[in-house]
C-alpha cells in the first residue's frame, strides 16, 4: 500500500486545496473581467439570445420523458458498478468463493439489462 | 527514472526548518495551488493552439499563423478577447445557478485535474481509492452542465443540457466499466499503484486481449464524456445555436470552453494511466538497453507526451466522422457498448484466473 502522504500534506487536504484552486480561478478571472470589460445598458441586451430571433412561447418547455428512463437507467447500473470496484480491488485474495458470489451479483445485473431491453426502454421512440 | 518527490521532500524540510509546521504546510498547500492554476492554465492554452493547428492540418488549412511566430500566441489572444468581452447580466434567469454552473464545472475538472500522475513522485492526490475519486468527482460537471442549461430560461440551452446530461450519464457507465475490468487486472486503486504495476510491460500489452477492448470502450465514452467529437450534439450548432452555454457571455463561456479542452487532456491522461503505464517509460522485457535508453526520458515528458498523442487521436475522431442522432447515441451506449464491457469483464475474470496475460 502506498501512504497517503506527499511532503507531509494528506491528500484528504489537497483534494480541498484543489477544490479552492477551482473556485479561486473562477472568481479571479471573473473578477478580472469586471475590471476590464466594458459595460454598457440597453433593455434589449438582457433578453435571452437563444438563436437571435425573438423568443416566443414558454422557454421552460416539456421535454421528453425518455430522459427520466435513461437517469433511472444509469442510477441502476452505476451503483452497481460501486459494488463491483471493492471486489475488483480483492478479486486475486478472495479466490473462487469471491469470484462465485459476484457471478451471481452480475447475473442479476445482466438480467436487469435484458428486462429493459425486453421492455423496450432502451428505445428512444 | 529520478524520483521528483526528492525536490518536494527538500522544499518541505527547507521550510520546516526555520518555520512552525502550521506555516509551512500553508505555504505548501498555497504554492500547490498556484502550480496546479499555473498549469491548468497553460495546458488550456496549449489545448487551444493544438486542437485548432490539428483541425486546420485535416482540413488543409494553415490555422492560426498571424499572432506571434507560427501563430503561438492565438490562444493568449483569444483568452484576452474572452476577457475584454462584457459579462452580460440577463433578465429572465435564476441568477444564482446561472452563476454556480461555471464553479462547478471548473472544480469538477480542477479535482480530476489534480490526481493524474504527472511524473515519478509528482502527483497532487495520491489516495489510494485515486481512480475511483477521479470517477467520482467527474461526474460533478454534469451537474454544472444541466444547471446552466436549465437556468438560462432558454429552450436550446434547455434541451442542450438534457442531452448532454443523458449522454454523460449513460457514457460514464462505460467509463465506470472500463475502469473497472483494468482495476480488476491490476488489483489496486491507488493511482500510483497501478502506474507501479506497469514497470515492465503496459497494460494494453499485459492485459491480453480484454485489455484492448476495455481500451478502445474508454476512447469511444471517453470522447462522448467530454462532448466532442462525433458525439458533440449537447452544442450542436446547427440544431441549438450553441447548446447549453448559449446566454453565456464573456468569461462565463470561457469557462466552459477551458473545462472542455481540460477535459479532452484528463481523459486521455487517465486512459494514459490505465493502458499506456502512465509515467511509465516503455520497457520490452528482454531488451536491456533499450530499457535503459528509454529511463533517460523523463517521466513528466512520457507522461504528457503520450496524454497529448492520445488527445491527437480523440481530434480525430472529429474530422473523420458524422455527427450521430440522439437514438443512435444512446443505441450505441447501451446495445452496444455496455453489453460488450460486460462481456469484456467476464473475458477479463477469466484472463486473471487461467493466468492467460503477459
Amino acid at each position: 500500500m502506498v501512504s497517503l502522504e506527499i511532503i507531509g500534506i494528506q491528500s484528504t487536504t489537497l483534494a480541498v486545496v484543489a477544490a479552492l484552486t477551482g473556485v479561486g480561478l473562477v472568481a479571479l478571472a471573473l473578477w478580472l473581467a469586471g475590471l476590464i470589460s466594458p459595460r454598457s445598458f440597453n433593455p434589449q441586451k438582457g433578453e435571452a439570445y437563444e438563436c437571435g430571433i425573438p423568443t416566443r412561447g414558454e422557454s421552460m418547455a416539456q421535454f421528453k420523458v425518455g430522459y427520466y428512463l435513461f437517469a433511472i437507467l444509469f442510477l441502476m447500473f452505476d451503483v452497481e458498478t460501486v459494488f463491483l470496484f471493492p471486489w475488483a480491488v480483492k478479486m486475486r485474495a478472495l479466490g473462487t468463493d469471491g469470484i462465485l458470489a459476484i457471478a451471481v451479483f452480475f447475473g442479476i445485473l445482466v438480467l436487469g439489462l435484458v428486462y429493459a431491453w425486453r421492455k423496450g426502454a432502451l428505445e428512444w421512440k | 527514472m529520478y524520483d521528483l518527490s526528492v525536490i518536494t521532500k527538500w522544499i518541505h524540510e527547507l521550510l520546516m526548518s526555520f518555520m512552525p509546521g502550521w506555516l509551512a504546510t500553508t505555504i505548501e498547500c498555497v504554492a500547490i495551488g498556484v502550480a496546479l492554476l499555473l498549469v491548468y492554465a497553460l495546458l488550456a492554452l496549449f489545448y487551444i493552439y493544438f486542437e485548432r493547428k490539428v483541425c486546420a492540418a485535416f482540413q488543409c488549412r494553415l490555422g492560426p499563423n498571424r499572432v506571434g511566430p507560427m501563430g503561438l500566441l492565438q490562444s493568449f489572444a483569444d483568452m484576452f478577447k474572452m476577457l475584454i468581452k462584457e459579462l452580460i447580466t440577463l433578465k429572465n434567469i435564476d441568477k444564482f445557478l446561472f452563476a454556480l454552473a461555471p464553479y462547478l464545472v471548473i472544480i469538477a475538472s480542477m479535482l480530476s485535474f489534480a490526481v493524474l500522475p504527472w511524473g515519478k513522485g509528482l502527483q497532487i492526490i495520491d489516495f489510494n481509492i485515486g481512480i475511483f475519486f477521479l470517477i467520482a468527482v467527474s461526474s460533478i460537471g454534469v451537474l454544472g452542465i444541466l444547471l446552466a442549461g436549465w437556468s438560462s430560461n432558454n429552450k436550446f440551452t434547455l434541451i442542450g443540457a438534457l442531452r448532454s446530461g443523458a449522454q454523460m450519464v449513460s457514457y460514464e457507465l462505460s467509463i465506470g466499466l472500463s475502469v473497472l475490468t483494468m482495476v480488476a487486472f491490476a488489483g489496486t486503486m491507488s493511482v500510483t499503484g497501478i502506474v507501479e504495476a506497469q514497470e515492465n510491460l503496459w497494460f494494453i500489452f499485459s492485459g491480453h486481449i480484454p485489455a484492448i477492448i476495455a481500451f478502445v470502450i474508454y476512447l469511444i465514452a471517453g470522447t462522448a464524456e467530454t462532448n466532442r467529437g462525433p458525439f458533440d450534439l449537447p452544442e450542436a450548432e446547427s440544431e441549438l445555436t450553441a447548446g447549453y452555454h448559449t446566454e453565456y457571455s464573456g468569461m462565463h463561456f470561457g469557462f466552459f470552453y477551458l473545462a472542455e479542452y481540460l477535459n479532452l487532456f484528463i481523459v486521455s491522461g487517465v486512459a494514459t494511466l490505465l493502458f499506456f503505464g502512465g509515467w511509465m517509460p516503455l520497457h520490452i522485457p528482454g531488451w536491456e538497453g533499450f530499457n535503459q535508453v528509454m529511463d533517460y526520458i523523463p517521466s513528466i515528458v512520457w507522461f504528457v507526451g503520450k496524454a497529448i498523442a492520445i488527445s491527437f487521436i480523440i481530434i480525430w475522431f472529429k474530422w473523420s466522422f458524422p455527427r450521430l442522432r440522439i437514438d443512435q447515441l444512446l443505441a450505441l451506449e447501451w446495445k452496444y457498448l455496455l453489453p460488450i464491457n460486460l462481456f469484456n469483464l467476464v473475458l477479463m475474470v477469466l484472463v486473471i484466473v487461467y493466468g492467460l496475460h503477459f
